[in-house]
């Protein structure tokens, strides 16, 4: 099988083109392409009037690899997807092999994944807003940002054992229980949080200077945005109510009051205000969850899912089999092909597994909601400043596991 | 500094090799070639709580040819490779490699057709930090190992081409 | 409404629908690939399915026709969504681009190309998008070994 001809060495040199018109090169490595992605320009002056973009640098074999190994397995893997909120690939790739089996969790385990999830999305916020005003020179705000970023870390630390990949989903549970002072602690974390959300918020956002860089820059239209396949904050700055925690609710997420910021006009500067606006409604969400949150046990009963107690593993037979067996085999889903979106921190984050009936699945696919945002990158930087690439590129919230898997 | 009210009009003797490995070891400027997850722990190393800049070294340069520490961090793939031979290439003497992470070391838990088995495949390393990713503590470990390595070298040491 | 989306796709084609059914409340619609960019049209146009979420492809290895390409589609209008499924051939895979008519199309083909090798007729800019030219082969399909490694340049002893 040979390739179809590209044009990628051909055509684009660092050199003058016979128009006049320049051929530039940014990245892969470069300070504003966080994450590793390359930009090929041609600009007309100062003026972007083609742009292509090469992904591909962190492409890690994640779909091919979790065809080898357990569903179970697959878990740690899918941390490293979107490593900005790695919770919520947790819990939907978790949700994904319980929905194939047909299985609920407890409503404890719902309420601790809502939890974790939330705070991994303002994790999330706070990155994205933070590094993206770095990059426009307002690095008081990154300091304030990734000072509260830390302060949720620890909490996501103590609860599951890892502050970045914190691996806390199993297929039909969680790896253990919130830690016994919980709520006490994310109610301190968030005393933080909101402090320096507020810093930040009077700091940026009638800020002359990020204001104009922001305002009216990557702007895309509802008609392209829809078209393009954009999801989360991106295609909510246009004015697109699309929400999966609204629209089809998972979880628990139809049991609390919270609402879906819009944007009017698809432009930078809403889609900063829409983050800014979701990190508020997902402190409420946490709020509301942790005054709900209901006892009991946190795994699902069956013994065909879930580890058992090590009490049981260690004094009966039966435990002990089926200990062993899912550790050697792992969970079995019947034949069948599922798919299950969740709302990731940059849209629809869906996982479509293909089961052949074996405990390893015959083809996971995951839809990362960036690889739509980058494609239509190019769309939103064309006829614009080169200075603008940052803003928009920070904007998207291109996050390279789970752009290249 | 206060010192010139003790010592007056007078003079300091030192090697060479202590004054000089003294201002590189508290100066590193680091290239940060970030790539993928441990760049969130690298963030939280480099901002306020943990503050790397105590030893010396907060300052990054994305210009390789002004760095002396290349930090990589995270996974390199196949298609990366050419690109942090080429940074790794751009960087004057003398200068060093902190492997950062799992995946920089020796590929970690990817191991298929689209990663490479640890840089030292690609570019020669000074300082492995394992973790995945490594919790801040350990990056400002490295660093410190690092200071210590660069102590011990002699300026004729070093080969410049 | 389960059944009435499925019928109406059944009854609409009923000379190109091979197969619908209805798995955990997933619905699938299976097609003759000559049929997908019709029935895709008709999806948007008629029934209101305006987002295309995914493409992508499975491979069934020993099975024939080997791959099935797999479509998402979302209505935010109605909110439900479907599942359009085609086999693909074997030997020398290719199938109609739905870039006509969703622009998003367009990087997800790119990716099927390069992951399974399914050429897509008439998309403007077919050519690997994680890979990197000069990689043989396309490394998710069942029959690529997961270790084959194609080095750029040479590694260091």
């Amino acid at each position: 099988m040979t390739n179809p001809p590209t044009d990628q060495q051909k055509n684009w040199t660092l050199e003058k083109l016979e128009d006049g018109r320049m051929a530039l090169n940014m990245g892969p490595s470069h300070p504003a392409m966080h994450g590793i992605v390359r930009i090929l320009l041609t600009v007309d002056g100062e003026r972007v009037s083609d742009a292509d973009i090469e992904i591909g640098y962190l492409h890690r074999g994640f779909e091919k690899t979790c065809e080898t190994v357990t569903y179970n397995q697959c878990i740690p893997y899918t941390d490293r997807l979107n490593y900005v909120s790695p919770f919520i690939n947790n819990a939907g790739f978790a949700l994904a092999v319980e929905k194939l089996m047909g299985i609920e969790t407890p409503a404890r385990c719902q309420y601790i994944r809502v939890i974790m999830s939330e705070i991994s999305r303002i994790t999330d916020h706070l990155t994205c807003i933070g590094a993206n005003a770095m990059e426009l020179s307002a690095f008081t705000v990154y300091f304030y940002l990734i000072n509260a970023r830390e302060a949720l870390y620890r909490l996501g630390d103590s609860a599951a054992g890892g502050r970045v990949t914190p691996a806390y989903a199993r297929v039909g549970g969680l790896t253990r229980d919130l830690p016994p002072d919980f709520k006490r602690d994310t109610a301190e974390a968030f005393k933080i949080l909101k402090k320096n959300l507020d810093d930040a918020d009077k700091l940026l956002t009638r800020n002359r200077i990020f204001y104009d860089r922001l305002r009216g820059t990557g702007h895309i239209s509802k008609e392209d945005a829809v078209a393009l396949s954009f999801t989360g904050p991106a295609l909510r700055s246009t004015g697109v109510p699309y929400d999966v925690r609204k629209a089809s609710p998972y979880l628990v997420y139809d049991r609390f009051d919270f609402e879906v910021p819009v944007g009017s006009e698809g432009d930078n500067y809403d889609r900063y205000l829409v983050r800014m606006e979701e990190i508020r409604q997902s402190v409420r969400i946490v709020e509301q969850a942790l005054a709900q949150l209901p006892d009991g046990p946190v795994n699902h009963p069956g013994y065909d899912v879930i580890l058992p107690p090590k009490a049981e593993v260690y004094g009966g037979i039966e435990a002990l089999m089926a200990h062993f067996k899912l550790t050697f085999e792992g969970v079995k889903p019947p034949k069948g092909e599922i798919y299950q979106a969740v709302e990731g921190g940059n849209g629809e984050l869906g996982f479509y597994i293909v089961s052949d009936g074996t405990g390893n699945p015959w083809r996971l696919r995951v839809r990362p909601p960036c690889f739509s945002l980058t494609g239509g990158l190019a769309n939103m930087i064309k006829g614009g400043y080169l200075a603008d690439i940052v803003a928009t590129f920070g904007q998207i919230n291109m996050i390279g596991g789970e752009l290249e898997r | 500094m206060g010192l010139e009210t003790s010592f007056g009009h007078s003079y300091l003797t030192t090697r060479l090799d202590a004054a000089v490995n003294w201002a590189r070891k508290y100066s590193f400027f680091n290239y940060p070639f970030v790539t993928a997850c441990c760049g969130m722990e690298f963030m939280s190393a480099f901002a306020s709580t943990y503050d790397i800049a105590r030893f010396g070294a907060e300052y990054p340069r994305f210009s390789p040819r002004q760095a002396d520490v290349l930090f990589v961090v995270g996974t390199v793939n196949e298609k990366l490779a050419p690109v942090l031979r080429r940074v790794y290439d751009q960087m004057c003497e003398p200068k060093w490699v902190v492997s950062f992470g799992v995946c920089a070391t020796s590929g970690g838990f990817y191991d298929n057709y689209a990663t490479v088995q640890g840089i030292d495949k690609i570019i020669p390393v000074d300082i492995y930090i394992p973790g995945c990713p490594p919790r801040p503590e350990a990056v400002l470990d490295a660093l410190v190992k690092l200071q210590q390595k660069v102590d011990r070298e002699s300026v004729l040491d070093r080969k410049y081409k | 409404m389960t059944s009435y989306l499925l019928e109406t796709v059944k009854s609409k084609f009923p000379q190109h629908v091979l197969e619908t059914h209805a798995f955990r409340g997933d619905e699938t619609v299976m097609v003759k690939k000559e049929a997908l960019p019709e029935v895709a049209a008709f999806l948007r146009d008629s029934l209101g399915f305006d987002f295309l979420m995914d493409l992508t492809a499975v491979d069934y290895l020993p099975r024939e026709p080997r791959f099935e390409l797999v479509c998402h589609f979302y209505s935010s209008r109605h909110n439900y969504r479907l599942r359009l499924k085609c086999p693909v051939e074997g030997n020398a895979p290719s199938v109609a681009s739905l870039t006509p008519l969703w622009a998003g199309a367009n990087w997800f083909e790119r990716e099927v190309w390069d992951m399974f090798g399914i050429k897509f007729e008439g998309h403007p800019d077919l050519r690997r998008i994680l890979m990197y030219d000069g990689f043989e082969g396309h490394p998710l399909r069942k029959d690529y070994p997961l270790k084959k490694r194609q080095p750029r340049i040479q590694h260091r002893d």
